[in-house]
């Protein structure tokens, strides 16, 4: 052989280094370089000075608190919920033989449905306007409440049907892989628990749930992750300008400040990701440790 | 006698329980399906109809087809939808070539750094995709290809996850076929294509797959990176047509172009259901 040849394989390897250093090796120095430079100005490309000034303004903009407060909210009250529900569903799914794969199928179809789009249905669900007050608006007549916008009114409805589509959204995932978790038991594991006469509720707490553990934690790790990183489904629901709907999100509030109306600012858009960034890292270390005591690996 | 009533009766809980089970998962699947059904029962009703329902009806009588023309020549959204697909097509066929070309050099060729270069690639799924997308907003901004494909297209033909995806597979086919070949003369670009690549064809079809829907929903990049309608994706358009589009009150030519975006993908998953279904437990993260 030829010596060129020990050189090869860099050669096929050479597309995706390009690329992969052009738009992430390089942006990832750069965002850190960015997040220090003071009162950077993106059209003359100049800055004051150098220093940690640009996380002490995003820290204290009313717009970061806001937008931290509903992220925070929405993680917590998503993230449980749609994990415990997903594993409810997926349990009675696998109970079962007829119709199985219709549901599976229904189930699956918000994966690959654009979320922008389908939001808008969400919006016209349950928002009041001038014409009707809103499907969702007449079942609470129906049942004797009073009607509430939905997208423009008070802050608690908002974030209602934020966290009720974020659940329709995430949902197909997590049914998919805990519905598959559940079927790779192993049977032995069941029949011997009958034999035992072991109660259902009881198998299900010491053989199912240990069982799938690792799916089920995986789930609530990317959960948190993707909660955290919750952006297109807030635009779907209440358009491009969530700083005046009060629904912005940390990842919204740092394409505001890259881009549109407020934007121009790429050091304080790099302050807030890099913000992001540590408060998902803290958290998936917490899942870690947590999950070190609760899962069990076969 | 006794014995018999105690199955009876256990038969009897059984069968309740499994009347509850299905009730259950019947409401769920409802909860999916009535997005899906609303759009399309508003998308054929007609405006002044629309708009006469203060109680809006769950059926209509007289469905039209309208909203459809509307949708396609008041607002763009044949552009919005021909952008979208080029945008999807030219971003996974360039992705495929990427990824397949470096998970080969991975999965079986051989040369010095190889271990250090897949730790590196490895290391870099854990980056997040919000820290780098600052960056190149700045960069595609500087190189003056904002409004372009170019510029939508070239941040997202790489993806290490899919390389890593690939290379497992690559690995699997039997080592005895790529010295059979390399007796025989085949250069490791002909192995690639000849032997290769129609051994590990379902993986690629499921990964390619697996773009076009990300290609197809994508939001973030190309809101920041287009600001000319003539080059908005399908999400953008959408909002587009939300806030200036038929004017707010037109809900019903909205939903036409809602069902419209729609439809590719849900007919891409029932045609390929398993294929998607597989892939993602494999190595979807949307969630």
């Amino acid at each position: 052989m030829e010596p060129t040849n020990k050189y090869k394989g860099w050669l096929y390897l050479l597309p995706a280094i390009l690329f992969l250093g052009c738009f992430m090796v390089y942006p990832l120095v750069d965002v850190f370089v960015y997040s220090m430079e003071e009162g950077y100005n993106f059209a003359s490309q100049t800055f004051f000075d150098t220093g940690f000034y640009n996380f002490s303004y995003v820290l204290h903009d009313p717009y970061f608190l806001q937008a931290v407060k509903n992220t925070f909210l929405m993680v917590v009250i998503t993230v449980p919920l749609s994990t415990g529900i997903a594993l409810l569903i997926s349990v009675a799914l696998s109970s079962i033989k007829p119709l199985r794969n219709l549901f599976q199928t229904i189930y699956f179809l918000p994966y690959v449905t654009n979320t922008l789009a389908v939001g808008l249905v969400f919006m016209i669900l349950f928002k009041k306007t001038a014409y009707s007050d809103g499907l969702i608006n007449l079942l609470i007549h129906l049942f004797g409440g009073p009607s509430v916008d939905f997208i423009e009114g008070p802050y608690p409805a908002k974030m209602f049907v934020m966290c009720l589509y974020i659940i329709w959204v995430v949902m197909p995932f997590k049914i998919l892989l805990l519905t598959s978790a559940l079927a790779s038991v192993n049977e032995h594991y069941y029949n011997a628990a009958k034999v035992d006469g072991t109660s259902k509720f009881r198998i299900f707490y010491k053989i199912t749930l240990p069982m799938i553990s690792p799916t089920l934690f995986y789930l609530v790790i990317t959960g948190f992750i993707g909660a955290f990183k919750e952006y297109s489904d807030a635009v779907a629901l209440f358009g491009t300008n969530l700083n005046a709907a009060e629904m912005n999100t940390i990842v919204g509030y740092v394409y505001d400040m890259l881009y549109g109306d407020s934007g121009g600012y790429p050091s304080y858009a790099s302050a807030a990701a890099i913000i992001l960034f540590m408060i998902v890292m803290t958290i998936t270390c917490i899942n870690l440790l947590i999950s070190k005591k609760h899962v069990h690996y076969v | 006698m006794d014995y018999e009533k105690i199955k009876k009766s256990a038969a009897l809980k059984q069968k309740i329980f499994s009347g509850v089970i299905y009730f259950f998962l019947a409401i769920w699947g409802l909860f999916v399906l009535f997005p899906f059904y609303w759009m399309i029962l508003t998308s054929v009703k007609s405006y002044s109809a629309y708009n006469s329902e203060y109680i809006p009806k769950f059926f209509t009588l007289s469905p039209t087809m309208q909203n459809y023309i509307d949708a396609f020549t008041t607002v763009h959204l044949g552009r919005y939808l021909w952008n979208t697909l080029v945008f999807t097509v030219i971003t996974t066929g360039l992705m495929m070539l990427v990824i397949t070309l470096a998970a080969f050099a991975f999965a079986r060729l051989e040369f010095p750094g190889k271990n250090l270069v897949f730790t590196l690639f490895l290391a870099l799924m854990m980056i997040p995709n919000e820290l780098v997308i600052i960056t190149n907003f700045a960069t595609i901004t500087n190189l003056n290809l904002r409004n372009t494909f170019a510029g939508l297209i070239l941040p997202s033909v790489t993806s290490v996850f899919y390389i890593y995806l690939l290379k497992e597979n690559f690995a699997q086919v039997p080592d005895a076929l790529y010295y059979a070949a390399k007796v025989d003369g085949t250069s490791d670009m002909k192995y690639l294509f000849k032997v290769m690549i129609p051994i590990c064809k379902p993986t690629l079809v499921t990964v390619g797959i697996l773009k076009v829907i990300e290609c197809w929903n994508s939001y973030v990049w190309p809101r920041l990176i287009t600001d000319d309608e003539a080059y908005y994706l399908v999400s953008n358009g959408i909002q587009e047509i939300r806030e200036n589009g038929f004017g707010r009150e037109n809900i019903p030519a909205m939903m036409a172009a809602v069902v419209v975006i729609s439809l590719p993908l849900i007919v891409l998953f029932l045609l390929f259901r398993d294929k998607i279904m597989e892939g993602v437990s494999r190595g979807g993260t949307k969630g």
